[in-house]
């Protein structure tokens, strides 16, 4: 008897994979489509290519040659100049800045989301509000103030004239999405940790901060992307060349090198290497950090 | 079991001053926020009724400086740029991302590659991306000469008729991957059963994109349209290092006024009233599109899943 119906059932599944079969069967490859991306790939590519295959040219190479055909003899000379130029230390600025700034953005967005979450009152509350306000309103508007801030603190063209607004400014995101994420955690298991005597910090940091681990690498993937590319800061909050970082670098290369362009595009790919290496090594992660808070 | 893992109600009331974090945690945050942000945007408005050259003493000037901003002719057009790139990158970018978002969400494996491929310019800084098509636009050095195109051989950031829509241009190819990737998570939401049904009743690929599809992605579209309305206020490196604002005053948007009028003309005060003008403007963009979003937007969209 349960043979028989395991039979009949094994014949009504075979069925309906045919007719499932039959259903994607129908639908034709969708060649419009498929043309469309394939144009669109071109036109991502073009100039990435471009600038890779130009950096690899020598002068005469580049005056002399198609622009878009690969030099025959590549050379490396580009990338010399551009790291004789400097470039380490502008390398060096951009990590000090994004780590200066991301770690305690991190640190002090995950305290408040944890207080957000799980706390009450008038300080915590309006926090919130500040927090979400924040999300709504064009930062940039507010530059003039805060160079006037930074110069009255005797703060400009220092690294940490960018660090401070740059954690100010990753605070209402991360917060939000800290909290959101927060807020999926059991209460149950707070309150077991709680009947065992630990102490809210505690709680923090032994149950919640594992628990939401994935939100945390996100959110820091997300504001050092921010950083790293930022330039606004840099421009108005530095000067001086040996606090340059890696973006105003490329801007200032362009003037330093004037007709050698060849020696710009390869700087532009020296300063984009440690994200495309990023890239290959944790791609789901720098992908869900890029659009962070926009599909949860 | 279940005792133990539900709250007490009895302990929490006796608890109640215990439980939950102090403010404290939310105060290194908050103190931040408040002096790199609140002051600051208090800080704008203040600093538009006055005089600064940016080192100098600050002199109070009334109505001065908004006076000088508003009826600077420059103000206007900076205005008219602005929108206009806020709409052509609306009409240019909501399009292509949206298809392509539906694309790279099927399953064929090739779609997964394009996709992995599609990301690239989003790893490169906006200084970066300018650079690299300022050399490729170059109209003996790049593209042009070298594809074998005379039309493509323009000075395209050179002439007032071109540069916006080469700034839209490439404003969309640094973009787009990041919207694709909206609408790629957005479809993927979407329950498979909703096509299959729609199969059965044997609907075409189209019918299916405009009856299952696009309707459900009616939030996703707000959400990446909201952020490029907001983006367009804040294309301030990506167009400066492209153009700096010209051809004469083509591509000046707004946030690049404000930026070369407050640290180029040295005039902070009027550039403080144009800031005053930007916050402005976002804020009620930001709310005006959420109030489209309607509020309906807790209302389950996968009835009948």
């Amino acid at each position: 008897m349960a043979l028989a119906t395991d039979a009949a059932q094994g014949t009504e599944a075979r069925a309906r994979q045919r007719s499932q079969r039959k259903l994607v069967g129908r639908s034709m490859p969708n060649f419009l489509g498929g043309l469309g991306g394939w144009v669109w790939l071109a036109l991502i590519i073009l100039p990435v290519y471009y600038v890779v295959i130009t950096s690899l040219k020598n002068q005469a190479g580049f005056f002399g040659s198609n622009p878009l055909a690969p030099s025959t003899s590549p050379t490396l000379v580009n990338y010399q100049t551009v790291l004789e130029a400097n470039f380490v230390r502008y390398f060096m600025n951009s990590v000090i800045v994004t780590l200066g700034s991301v770690i305690p953005a991190v640190v002090v967005s995950f305290m408040a989301a944890y207080a957000v979450v799980r706390g009450s009152g008038r300080i915590i509350g309006s926090a919130h509000t500040l927090f979400l306000m924040g999300l709504a309103i064009p930062l940039q508007a507010t530059i003039i103030p805060i160079y006037f801030m930074i110069t009255k603190a005797h703060l400009y063209d220092t690294l940490l004239a960018l660090i401070l607004p740059s954690i100010a400014f990753a605070i209402p995101i991360s917060v939000l999405i800290l909290s959101n994420f927060l807020r999926d955690v059991p209460r149950e298991l707070f309150e077991s940790m709680r009947l065992d005597g630990c102490s809210e910090f505690t709680m923090m940091w032994r149950l919640a901060l594992p628990l939401v681990r994935p939100a945390v690498v996100t959110i820091a993937i997300y504001n050092a992307l921010h950083v790293w590319n930022g330039f606004l800061f840099p421009l108005i909050l530095t000067q001086s060349p040996d606090k340059r970082v890696l973006p105003l670098s490329l801007w200032a290369f362009q003037d330093e090198f004037t007709v050698n362009i060849p020696a710009v595009l390869a700087a532009v790919v020296l300063s984009t290497l440690p994200l495309v290496v990023l890239y290959v090594l944790a791609r789901r992660q720098l992908v869900s950090g890029l659009t962070a808070g926009f599909n949860k | 079991m279940s005792t133990l893992l539900k709250p007490k109600p009895a302990m929490k009331v006796r608890g109640a001053r215990a439980e939950g974090p102090s403010a404290w945690m939310v105060v290194p945050a908050l103190v931040f926020f408040v002096t790199f942000a609140v002051v600051p945007l208090l800080g704008v408005l203040f600093l538009s009724f006055t005089n600064w050259n940016g080192l100098g003493a600050i002199t109070w000037a009334g109505l001065d400086s908004w006076r000088t901003a508003l009826t600077d002719s420059v103000t206007l057009n900076a205005l008219i740029v602005t929108v206009k790139i806020m709409v052509y990158s609306l009409v240019v970018q909501v399009p292509i991302s949206l298809l392509l978002g539906v694309f790279t969400a099927g399953n064929q494996r090739y779609r997964a590659v394009l996709a992995v491929l599609y990301f690239v310019p989003l790893l490169l800084s906006s200084a970066a991306v300018a650079i690299a098509f300022k050399a490729l636009l170059d109209p003996n050095f790049g593209m042009g000469p070298g594809l074998g195109i005379p039309v493509l051989a323009q000075n395209w950031l050179g002439s007032a008729d071109l540069v916006l829509f080469v700034v839209i241009f490439v404003i969309a190819w640094q973009f787009v991957p990041f919207h694709t990737l909206i609408y790629q998570g957005g479809v993927r939401q979407i329950p498979a059963s909703f096509y299959e049904a729609a199969q059965i009743d044997g609907a075409g690929r189209v019918q299916q994109f405009f009856h299952i599809t696009l309707p459900q992605l009616k939030y996703t579209i707000i959400t990446s349209s909201t952020l490029m309305v907001l983006g367009s206020l804040a294309y301030f490196d990506l167009i400066f290092v492209l153009t700096a604002g010209g051809p004469g005053y083509a591509t000046r948007l707004l946030p690049l006024h404000m930026y070369l009028t407050g640290f180029r003309a040295n005039d902070m005060g009027a550039a403080s009233a144009l800031g005053v003008i930007l916050v402005v403007i976002g804020l009620g963009l930001a709310l005006l599109l959420q109030r489209l979003g309607g509020n309906s937007r807790s209302a389950s969209q996968l009835e009948g899943a």
